[in-house]
């Protein structure tokens, strides 16, 4: 089983992703390792430096909102957090643009990628075709 | 390592790599010794069970998700038996008259391509689908085409028995989609052609492939390979390269051949696309039936495409801008969902190329021109506008800010969706149309090869995929590229070139 691409910042990591995926903050443990492990699975493919590169932007993404708020992202109310993340997806900064939309499209396949989170959708669509009962 | 000897070796089992394998069956026939080498695995019927997760790792380069050096774009490209033919979503496109004459090939008569490409159609059962099997999600486009002042027209698609899973970009689950795997790969390898999975190219030499096979790992999807794992040198009389124009540039340009054309790499295209979504009041069949029906073809006035879509929620999701709330009600409106995939018709230009790096790997490099901007740009009004004919409540445009538009907007599309929202790296910019790096032309200064796919100065080597074309196609490029691979092979066969 791969491990948590997270695991050394696994309280921001959720913190974010659920601000990313609102009804993640739902989840149970069983629930969130699951995620942790699709996501997991898919960096194994990748090149080994960007599981350090993830865990250093979620660590920047904990600490840069002390610079304007005072606090830490995790020590932030959803609102602010929400305020926060908006600001980074519209950084003038493209790195900083281009690793949040990488972060945010790791969530979203460890989120939409359980089965749960796809039905949660309504997406029904069936090797059956026309012919699946709907 | 393992010598082997073959007179003709095909890199590449795709549309262009499959199609030049079938045009060789008789010269397999006869005794000469033909190969197909496909880096990817070949799949069980079986194995198609249309899941997002298990499926993409397995049939795409990188989960479909090969993200350019600039990190603003992702290109998906299969890599499977039958290559991208395996993960299309079947649409057979003529080549279009226009863009073949403007590119200027000496020697490329349009008439040729044209006969080859009905030839392939005719071969793979290209027909447009009924009536009775088009969902709303395509039929919901047409009516707000009609209703918005355009006319959408329906796409031809290569299907036998299709049973409306909406799976295609997953691999057919019911072998339908009439592919290279489908058609000509099982009909060359009938005839003696030898194909072997899980092969890579590694390396060119002089008449010879340096090429590793790799090992199935284990709980991976797909066939073991045909030949055991190791490393092989296997000499050839021709070598016909088809493997995309990401992998036969890489290919090319980390051979390092002497006398190779400088342009290798040069004039990549990809009709960069985005998804947009609108939401209906109520639930639509968009998850069953054939997914990309219809399209309407702007490219000469405006420069872009749309094309009826319906992807999965992971793509669905990592495609829609923004997150948090909004982000999420339009994924739970999902069975309301209408989709339009839109495309600009880039243009070839310097710098957009594909390199390798230092351990030979392919390296996309794209910048986004502010042509192609604008005609995104135009592309999502019009999309606007037709999924709110329609009778959408709601349209997901990117390049507006923020991205959900209300009916209530409708007369403020035109501001609402502007250039200036088109950030890079913060809206997700796709394509699957790959094109170009080993472009035809006149001679070694313009171009990599003549028309026939012949490689400037090396005579016993030839191109025979989409990365021939000089610029891009402006619509779905699959039987073009068949029609040029024929060619390709009609010439090689005309010259007894392997000898």
């Amino acid at each position: 089983m791969p491990s948590s691409p997270f695991s050394s910042v696994r309280g921001v990591f959720r913190a974010i992703a659920a601000t990313v995926v609102p009804e993640a903050a739902r989840l149970d443990e069983n629930s969130w390792l699951e995620l942790e492990e699709i996501i997991g699975k898919a960096l194994e493919a990748r090149p080994a430096g960007i599981r350090h590169q993830l865990t250093l932007l979620v660590r920047a993404l904990d600490l840069l909102p002390i610079f304007r708020f005072g606090r830490t992202f995790q020590g932030l109310d959803p609102t602010r957090r929400t305020q926060f993340l908006l600001g980074i997806q519209d950084a003038p900064l493209l790195l900083l643009r281009r690793g949040f939309w990488g972060l945010r499209t790791l969530i979203f396949m460890g989120y939409y990628g359980r089965e749960e989170g796809r039905a949660e959708t309504g997406y029904r669509a069936d090797p059956r075709g026309w012919e699946a009962p709907r | 390592m393992i010598e082997k000897a073959f007179d003709v070796v095909i890199v590449g089992s795709g549309a262009g790599g499959g199609t030049v394998a079938e045009e060789l069956a008789g010269l397999a026939r006869d005794g000469k010794k033909v190969l197909v080498l496909e880096k990817g695995p070949r799949f069980a019927d079986s194995e198609f069970d249309g899941r997002e997760l298990s499926m993409a790792p397995s049939l795409y380069a990188e989960e479909g998700g090969f993200l350019t050096a600039e990190g603003t774009m992702t290109l998906a490209f299969g890599s499977a038996y039958g290559g991208s033919t395996v993960v299309y979503t079947g649409t057979s496109m003529q080549p279009p008259e226009r863009v073949i004459r403007s590119w200027g090939v000496p020697g490329l008569d349009f008439s040729d391509l044209d006969s080859r490409a009905k030839k392939y159609a005719g071969e793979n059962g290209v027909h447009l689908l009924p009536p009775d099997l088009l969902n709303e999600n395509n039929k919901l486009f047409v009516g707000g085409c009609d209703k918005a002042g355009y006319r959408a027209e329906q796409f031809p698609i290569n299907v036998r028995g299709c049973k409306g899973s909406s799976l295609c970009n997953l691999g057919c689950p019911n072998g339908a989609k009439q592919g290279t795997h489908q058609v000509q790969l099982p009909t060359a390898e009938r005839a003696g052609v030898e194909v072997v999975t899980r092969a890579e190219a590694v390396r060119i030499e002089e008449r010879a492939l340096i090429v590793q096979v790799q090992e199935k790992k284990p709980g991976a999807k797909g066939l073991p390979s045909e030949w055991a794992p190791g490393k092989y040198r296997i000499r050839a009389g021709t070598i016909v390269l088809a493997g995309s124009a990401i992998g036969t540039p890489a290919l090319l340009l980390r051979s390092d051949l002497p006398g190779l054309p400088k342009r290798v790499g040069e004039g990549f295209t990809c009709h960069p696309a985005h998804i947009l979504a609108a939401e209906h009041p109520h639930p639509i069949t968009n998850d069953v039936g054939h997914p990309k029906s219809f399209f309407l073809d702007r490219s000469v006035e405006e420069g872009f495409l749309l094309e009826t879509c319906m992807y999965f929620p992971f793509t669905t999701a990592k495609n829609l801008a923004g997150f948090g709330a909004p982000h999420s009600h339009l994924m739970h409106a999902f069975p309301r969902l209408q989709m339009i995939l839109v495309l600009a018709c880039d243009k070839a230009i310097s710098g957009n190329r594909v390199t390798v790096d230092r351990a030979g790997k392919p390296v996309v490099h794209y910048r986004f021109t502010p042509e192609v901007i604008t005609s995104l740009i135009r592309a999502t009004r019009a999309s606007a506008r037709i999924f709110f004919a329609a009778g959408a409540l709601r349209v997901h445009a990117p390049s507006a800010d923020p991205p959900l538009l209300e009916r209530s907007e409708i007369p403020d599309i035109d501001q609402r969706i502007e250039e200036r929202h088109f950030k890079e790296g913060k809206i997700s910019v796709s394509a699957a149309h790959l094109m170009g790096g080993c472009g035809m032309g006149t001679g070694p200064i313009d171009s990599v090869t003549d028309s026939f796919g012949r490689v400037h100065g090396i005579p016993w080597l030839r191109v025979a995929d989409a990365s021939l074309f000089p610029d891009s196609l402006e619509i779905n490029p699959y039987l073009t590229i068949m029609a040029l691979a024929g060619r390709v092979a009609g010439k090689l066969l005309e010259e007894k070139a392997w000898q």
